[in-house]
């Protein structure tokens, strides 16, 4: 099978850390911290999830990680030359702005072109990266037309174009069904063995995290990191979750139950 | 009857007027793409009563008009740029502030100056009376200027307007092409107020792209129909304005609106499926 991530980077250094985030924290405004006290590392060739609940920081960290948000105490360094791909969550995107699918990947191009119209060699660069992502017949589509999975992949699809080394995705399973979310786990599973490092948050803890080779549990501050069969514990899920969780295993997976509720006592007659 | 037909051109200011109209019509509708879909409309409108005031003074004291109100305009676009981009204030608000005061201001000065009430009139409504050979070169010079800019900054225009975030960590400079708008949208302003006036640019600069959008889903071709409207309604406008007699701002707005009335009735059907609202505002 032909590489869907074909340009494994020789600028990027394999051994110093893509980002490393280093005991920082965020807050805006003068309200309570965002994050605290976090510290990560992200390395050449990882698949990091993070997983917390709503509001708990993992946007902000993925913000942090991009650039976008600068921390108020801390420090964070990204490798030289670093590019960093972002699939933001599909609420924030305009899906009624203009833009066919060809459009939305071609705006990141990297390649330096001034002129608006595209040069072959980007043509075939843009039709080769949708037809990988199995979308090279929507190329003309307006982006509002497209199934929740296709709009992920067009982003995908524009990461990818712009050579990224790192692809930040926040909650690429939200709101999508079963099927749809085993596709992307399967594609995000392929993406990673062909080279490229990735950081996602998300919510789903069965669907996607317990599948991931690592994560980290985040509620404003990190709660645990490592492998999802070190993580995925009543102890460490009931500290980030503040909810008691049940922790099963399935063919070897963990597989979370969230805490049963105790009928009241009126009703269990 | 062709005696008739063909009397706008034996006026050597009417033909410079509908160049002006047409470049004016083109250079909106090219702009007003960005400005729409940025959600810009009000800064669009409040950017023209901004100059107003800068154009009172001028009047008044009597300064070339684009050398004062371009200064003023310029100064106005881009604070009104930077305000636009704070949103610990409410943007809507600092924006009607500054440029209402200014427009206020002119309208003083048109009140305690009799003399330059028609000329500041003119400038309210649109008018052709006066267009010059140097006006219709000043606009030429500012329209080649503004389509070399898009055409060269094409791709990080369209980045900003689709998605500034991502655009400013993939390395798009985002003040600098937001400075570079409001430069060329208050020099298209300028350019174009004295045919358009002050009240109805906002409404050349919202209707062309907005009516481009219903009859198209891509980015580069809003850009070539909006502009293409733009023009077209700026020459008919004009044209109609000489038979009817009626302020040119008015003709080729209205122009503007019978074109949108019928994109929106030829396209009544799919709209349903292809929904696409920009975000515009006329006042």
């Amino acid at each position: 099978m032909k590489s869907i991530h074909p340009t494994a980077k020789s600028h990027i250094d394999s051994i110093t850390p893509l980002v490393r985030v280093d005991q920082i924290s965020c807050r805006f405004g003068h309200g309570a911290p965002v994050l605290d006290d976090v510290s990560l590392i992200v390395r050449a060739g990882t698949f990091t999830g993070i997983v917390g609940p709503s509001g708990s920081g993992k946007t902000t960290l993925l913000r942090v990680l991009l650039g976008l948000v600068e921390p108020h105490q801390g420090e964070i360094e990204r490798q030289p030359g670093l590019r960093i791909g972002y699939v933001p969550q599909v609420e924030t995107i305009n899906w009624n702005f203009p833009v066919t699918v060809n459009e939305t990947v071609l705006m990141a191009s990297r390649t330096g072109r001034k002129w608006p119209w595209s040069s072959s060699a980007e043509k075939l660069a843009v039709a080769d990266v949708l037809e990988q992502l199995g979308i090279g017949d929507l190329a003309g589509r307006h982006i509002r037309e497209l199934s929740g999975g296709q709009q992920q992949r067009v982003f995908i699809a524009r990461a990818l174009y712009s050579s990224s080394d790192l692809l930040l995705m926040d909650e690429p399973t939200s709101g999508v069904d079963v099927r749809t979310r085993h596709e992307m786990l399967h594609l995000l599973s392929d993406l990673h063995h062909d080279g490229l490092s990735i950081v996602v948050t998300t919510h789903d803890l069965n669907g996607l995290a317990a599948h991931l080779p690592q994560l980290i549990c985040l509620n404003t501050t990190v709660m645990g990191a490592g492998a999802p069969t070190d993580v995925l514990t009543p102890t460490i899920l009931e500290k980030t979750y503040g909810a008691p969780m049940e922790v099963l295993e399935h063919a070897g997976m963990p597989l979370v139950i969230e805490g049963r509720h105790r009928p009241a006592a009126k009703w269990s007659s | 009857m062709w005696t008739t037909l063909a009397e706008p051109f034996n006026y050597g200011f009417l033909r410079h007027a509908l160049v002006v109209c047409t470049i004016a019509g083109a250079l909106c509708g090219l702009l007003g793409v960005f400005v729409t879909l940025r959600g810009m409309s009000y800064i669009g409108h409040g950017l023209s009563h901004a100059i107003f005031g800068g154009a009172a003074i001028c009047a008044t004291i009597g300064l070339n008009f684009f050398v004062g109100a371009g200064v003023w305009g310029v100064a106005s676009g881009l604070a009104v740029g930077r305000v636009s981009r704070r949103r610990a204030i409410s943007a809507d608000a600092a924006i009607g502030v500054i440029t209402t005061a200014s427009f206020a201001f002119g309208i003083a000065l048109l009140g305690l100056f009799s003399r330059v009430k028609q000329s500041i009139e003119a400038t309210i409504f649109g008018s052709v009376l006066g267009v010059s050979r140097s006006d219709m070169l000043i606009i030429l010079v500012i329209a080649v200027a503004t389509a070399s800019v898009v055409i060269y900054q094409y791709r990080p225009l369209l980045f900003t307007t689709f998605d500034p975030e991502v655009a400013g960590v993939s390395g798009v400079n985002i003040g600098r092409v937001d400075a570079l708008l409001m430069l060329m949208l208050t020099f298209a302003i300028l350019a174009s107020m004295k045919v358009l006036g002050v009240t109805l640019i906002a409404a050349a600069l919202v209707i062309p792209p907005t009516t481009a959008r219903l009859l198209t889903n891509s980015f580069n071709r809003m850009l070539a129909i909006s502009t293409t409207i733009g023009a077209l309604s700026g020459l008919v406008g004009m044209y109609l304005s000489f038979h009817l007699d009626v302020s040119s701002g008015a003709t080729i707005v209205l122009i503007n609106f019978v074109v949108f009335l019928f994109a929106y009735a030829a396209t009544a059907r799919s709209r349903s499926h292809t929904s696409t609202p920009v975000r515009a505002m006329v006042l």
